[in-house]
């Protein structure tokens, strides 16, 4: 369910680093938190991001979630099918639905967070409260 | 009491059936130093009748039976009685905010109606489901450029209406916006060769109103070029929405905020209105208050829904585009009937009518001497004129007769003392438009 | 009462029936080219031609699109609307911190008055002294409620009245050059509160609920400091529940400076009973479409008057209703005011029927406050033993229930809100206060007979059946309405705001 190449953050991002490059999404279990989404706010390109700032919104029709990200960098692109297509956030959120792509200032900073089995089982605990 | 449905005996059954003896039981949590002991002074109780006496003798004591030549922002109009029917209903009149589309379909369907009917009167291509009033929906449609924009500069007309202009002053010093006011011209529109590029650099907003404080109708596509040359949104305020039966409608402006109350909302001594903010579509997620969109059932039929709920508090808390919660949805309603009842003839007749009457008046004042229009610039049904005496006294001695004179411009602009603004609608007759000018010749020739 | 389960089958439920009008469209697709639904008086003056009077370029054309039909279409158009919305009128709303109760007749006769519908804002004190004795007897009224000392009947809603309080709170510690940057609010707050803290220029701190559901005093000595300016409460909370250690509060805060401003939507518990002036509030507004029974007319208006204590009366808008030499004049020469919150004095025709609604009680206005209060016990009573009711505290107003025993079965707040629209009762408040999940916020208010409250009491426990026994059922109503849940989500993903042609 949640590869193993990406890591992820306690708020369900996950990343993908690429050398010194790194794209950016949300994880499955955001999105069904979340529900149908409809709206998707993403930051310009060029913008500089640290790491644990909110650079983003998601919308669903009853919520709003910040999106914050997980390393600091510079955006270099966006996805912005997903101004037509939110819904891909739902559909596919490990792929289409990728939602920036940044420079990283620091390749190492992905290393100290989850991965996936750790991610696995941070959800799992996540769902037990809730139940 | 009428409005409590309950005997004595039922009071006891359901004190039983909630588990206390004594309905002061109820009351114990809170700290006995601030339960009252005695019943508050308050007047009544009033049956029906001594409710109806006490707003009569209230009545009796106000302009009942006077004509008035007031408009500055409020306008007397001609009003249906079928709207108050329709409005009355109790499925209108009773009914909470259709956050609950299934049962308030009734709601959101004519909720719809008067945003497209907004659109189409603005020339805008959306619209929402009303705010307060005129002047805070000036101040929210600025807030909205601010946040389109990300600057903070404001440049205002002085010929925005004051009261207006001072409700943005109290709200913009706390959100830390820089208000710049750029005055009129003799022909009494707003002076762009006072338009400096510094202040336009930094400017959310260009805000005008047409027609203006003083009548007179400005020229909204140019300053829209003028706004957006220095990057800036072109912010049109609309307080006599009637006039849009005749005028064109300012498509060239980023955002229309419109005083709804000239559709069927008596002037009720100041409110309620209905503001409304019109806009682009592409401006909508940053555009505050309710809207109500179509959508389907799960059997495929069209209903209406509020939606694009995430701009508002109840979501975004203190990431709202606006705070407001509760709006005018009933004077909405009024407004949406009146439209429907007078139609696309109607609204232009009618707006010929104050056209007409508008200028018929001032052709009466103008007989007299010293009597003249201040302004050039073309104007719908209001307009300023220069007395050769104190308004003040004019309007005092009018009063004896049982007329409501001229607004007094000297109060709030200091340059144009002795000048008085006059609204000439559809509801005046001509036999008392000739008696009020009668009247003023009358004080006029009168020595001091 | 009666408490053995009545399981309704659809079939069996009456009380909401097929709909006369299924197939009611917009006005603008029963237009059609040259109707009219109203005429106006021929012209008694000389016509004008709009081009040579405006000039050409300022002429519109006949407004494409705009509706064309005749009074009976109108009327019967919105007619059929109208049957397609639940009200007061019909029935109960439970609807907690709306006090959805009778909006009284009268109110509505006596707004609509010839000397009263038409008089103009600006028009001379000397004609208006009707209107300004309304506004000056509303006022005495409402600070004899509420134990304030001075008013402003401004503020067109609650939300306004919040800022514009919070605008004064601002004035009054600029003035004494302690300007602060903070206001403090319980998490269980109303969405206003925040955001009109927001547009009032301050910074939010969230003030958690202790385990009672109540605000934990130790926790909030530790959060007022002098950069605090005041913490916005509700009492009762938006768990119904009293903050009965209120004094202490009022005390933690008045020592630093803070001042203390209470959310007055919830005022229909204290209404003769208990003043907020009394317990250590500073400032306050009241809803007067909630407590004072004006319409709500599909979303408002409304009206949001703030009430301060002397300290503050120097900063209330303009303008003010005084009383000099036995007339009533609106005085604007205030060079404290944090100046004017909206154009001219306020939403008039909303003031007068709340002063004409608290004529009608005088002061057995307790009574109402009683049978409110009352009526929301009894439903409590009757209902917890099948509802989770998170916070065993005295309720006072309103109770709240959360949803947890019926998510067992899948079925959750929402879904018993919907399928309560099948039994004919419009939903009670979903999903809020926050700090409770799957909260149900239930309030009655007075004007709700024993016999409704037992309908409405019979149909929860009904449902909380159905819950077990058929959850599906609850989970896909409402099924007898004329319209079945909507698709919010393409709603908002492709929003369609406007007819076209």
């Amino acid at each position: 369910m949640y590869p193993s190449e990406y890591r992820y953050t306690k708020d369900h991002e996950w990343i993908r680093a690429d050398g010194a490059s790194a794209t950016i999404g949300i994880t499955d279990y955001a999105q069904q938190q979340l529900g149908d989404v409809v709206f998707v706010e993403l930051p310009k390109v060029g913008a500089k991001l640290k790491a644990g700032s909110s650079f983003g919104t998601v919308e669903s029709v009853k919520a709003v979630s910040d999106i914050y990200s997980p390393v600091s960098g510079e955006v270099i692109e966006i996805n912005s099918t997903l101004v037509d297509s939110p819904e891909k956030i739902n559909s596919d959120p490990h792929g289409a639905a990728w939602l920036v792509k940044m420079r990283l200032d620091d390749p190492k900073e992905t290393a100290s967070l989850m991965d996936s089995v750790a991610y696995q089982a941070y959800v799992a605990e996540k769902d037990k409260e809730h139940a | 009491m009428r409005y409590l449905p309950k005997s004595s005996s039922e009071r006891e059954e359901m004190l039983r059936g909630a588990g206390v003896e004594t309905v002061e039981e109820l009351f114990h949590s809170i700290p006995e130093q601030f339960r009252l002991r005695e019943p508050l002074p308050l007047p009544g109780p009033f049956s029906e009748a001594e409710i109806i006496k006490y707003f009569q003798d209230r009545a009796a004591e106000n302009s009942r039976g006077y004509t008035s030549f007031l408009g500055a922002g409020v306008y007397q109009h001609l009003r249906s009685v079928v709207t108050d029917a329709l409005v009355q209903r109790g499925e209108f009149l009773t009914s909470y905010t259709p956050y609950q589309a299934e049962i308030s379909q009734g709601t959101l369907t004519w909720i719809f109606e008067f945003q497209t009917l907004m659109c189409q009167l603005t020339g805008q291509e959306v619209a929402n489901a009303s705010m307060y009033d005129g002047s805070t929906a000036l101040t929210e449609a600025i807030l909205m450029a601010t946040r389109l924009t990300g600057r903070r500069g404001v440049i205002i007309a002085r010929s925005v209406h004051p009261e207006y202009r001072q409700v943005l002053k109290t709200y913009a010093k706390d959100l830390g916006l820089e208000i710049e006011e750029i005055g009129y011209t003799p022909s009494g529109e707003f002076d762009r060769s006072a338009l400096k590029q510094a202040g336009l650099s930094k400017a959310a907003a260009v805000v005008v109103q047409s027609p203006n404080f003083f009548g007179a109708i400005e020229e909204v596509p140019a300053l829209a070029d003028a706004a957006h040359a220095g990057g800036a949104l072109l912010v049109d305020c609309i307080t006599e929405a009637v006039s849009l039966g005749i005028v064109r409608p300012p498509a060239e402006a980023d955002i229309v905020a419109m005083e709804g109350q000239s559709f069927g909302v008596a002037p009720s001594y100041g409110g309620p209105y209905v503001g409304v903010i019109a806009s682009r579509e592409k401006f909508v997620r940053q555009m505050p208050g309710r809207l109500a969109g179509q959508t389907t059932d799960t059997a495929g039929r069209r209903g209406y829904v509020l939606t694009l709920a995430t701009r508002e508090q109840h979501i975004r808390r203190e990431r709202a585009t606006s705070n407001i919660c509760t709006n005018e949805a009933l004077t909405a309603l009024m407004a949406t009937v009146h439209l429907c009842l007078l139609g696309k003839e109607g609204i232009r007749e009618l707006a010929l009518q104050n056209l007409a009457k508008a200028r018929f008046a001032l052709a009466e004042l103008e007989k007299i001497p010293g009597v003249r229009r201040v302004f050039s610039a073309p104007f719908f049904n209001e307009f300023a004129v220069e007395f050769p005496r104190s308004v003040k006294l004019i309007n005092a001695a009018l009063l004896r007769e049982k007329i409501v004179g001229p607004l007094p411009l000297g109060q709030q602009y200091n340059e144009l003392t002795k000048r008085g603004l006059v609204c000439v609608t559809e509801t005046i007759a001509r036999a008392e438009i000739e008696r009020f000018a009668a009247a003023v010749r009358k004080v006029l020739e009168t020595s001091p | 009462m009666d408490k053995t389960v009545e399981t309704e089958t659809i079939t069996g439920i009456t009380k909401a029936s097929r709909h006369v009008s299924q197939n009611e469209g917009l006005i603008f697709e029963r237009s059609a080219p040259g109707k009219r639904g109203m005429e106006l008086p021929p012209l008694d003056v000389p016509a004008v031609d709009a081009a040579e009077a405006l000039g050409p370029a300022l002429v519109r054309q006949p407004i494409e699109g705009f509706p064309e039909t005749s009074e009976i279409e109108v009327i019967r158009h919105f007619t059929r609307l109208s049957t397609w919305n639940y009200a007061i009128d019909l029935g109960m709303y439970p609807l907690g911190s709306c006090t959805m109760k009778y909006n009284p007749r009268v109110n509505e006769f006596v707004a609509r008055l010839d000397g009263i519908a038409g008089e103009h804002p600006l028009q001379s004190d000397q004609v208006s002294q009707g209107c300004l004795r309304i506004l000056w007897d509303l006022q005495k009224c409402l600070l004899a409620i509420t134990g304030m000392d001075a008013a402003t009947l401004q503020p067109a809603a609650g939300a306004q009245g919040e800022t514009t309080g919070l605008l004064m709170i601002r004035a009054c510690l600029e003035s004494r050059g302690d300007a602060r940057k903070r206001v403090l609010i319980p998490d269980s707050a109303h969405g206003t509160n925040p955001s009109s803290a927001v547009v009032a220029g301050y910074e939010v701190q969230n003030i958690k609920s202790n385990e009672r559901g109540q605000i934990d005093t130790d926790h909030l000595r530790g959060m007022v400091s002098e950069e605090v300016a005041a913490i916005m409460l509700t009492n009762p909370n938006t768990l119904g529940v009293f903050e009965d250690r209120i004094a202490e509060i009022s005390a933690i805060c008045h020592e630093r400076g803070t001042f203390v401003y209470m959310d007055g939507a919830n005022m229909n518990a204290l209404a003769g009973v208990a003043r907020p002036g009394d317990f250590g509030v500073d400032v306050m507004h009241l809803n007067l479409h909630k407590t004072f029974s004006t319409p709500h007319g599909g979303g408002g208006p409304g009206a949001g008057p703030v009430l301060v204590k002397k300290e503050l009366e120097p900063f209330l808008p303009i303008p003010v209703v005084l009383q000099k030499e036995g007339r009533f004049v609106l005085d604007s020469n205030r060079p404290q005011s944090v100046g004017r919150v909206r154009a001219y004095c306020g939403n008039f025709g909303v003031l007068l029927r709340a002063l004409a609604y608290t004529l009608a009680y005088g002061p057995g206005i307790r009574q109402a406050t009683e049978d409110a209060v009352l009526n929301a016990n009894y439903i409590r009573k009757n209902l917890e033993d099948l509802f989770d009711l998170p916070y065993d505290l005295p309720s006072m107003h309103e109770v709240v229930f959360s949803d947890a025993r019926q998510r067992r079965h899948g079925v959750n707040t929402m879904d018993i809100a919907k399928r309560l629209i099948d039994y004919g009762f419009h939903p009670y408040t979903t999903a809020f206060p926050l700090i409770v999940p799957g909260a149900m916020m239930i309030e009655p208010t007075e004007s709700e007979s024993k016999e409704e409250c037992d309908l409405f009491i019979q149909a929860m426990r009904s449902i909380a059946a159905e819950a077990e026994s058929s959850p599906e059922l609850v989970k896909t109503a409402p099924h007898n309405t004329r319209i079945g849940r909507l698709d919010e989500t393409t709603a908002a993903r492709k929003p369609i705001l406007r007819w076209k042609p």
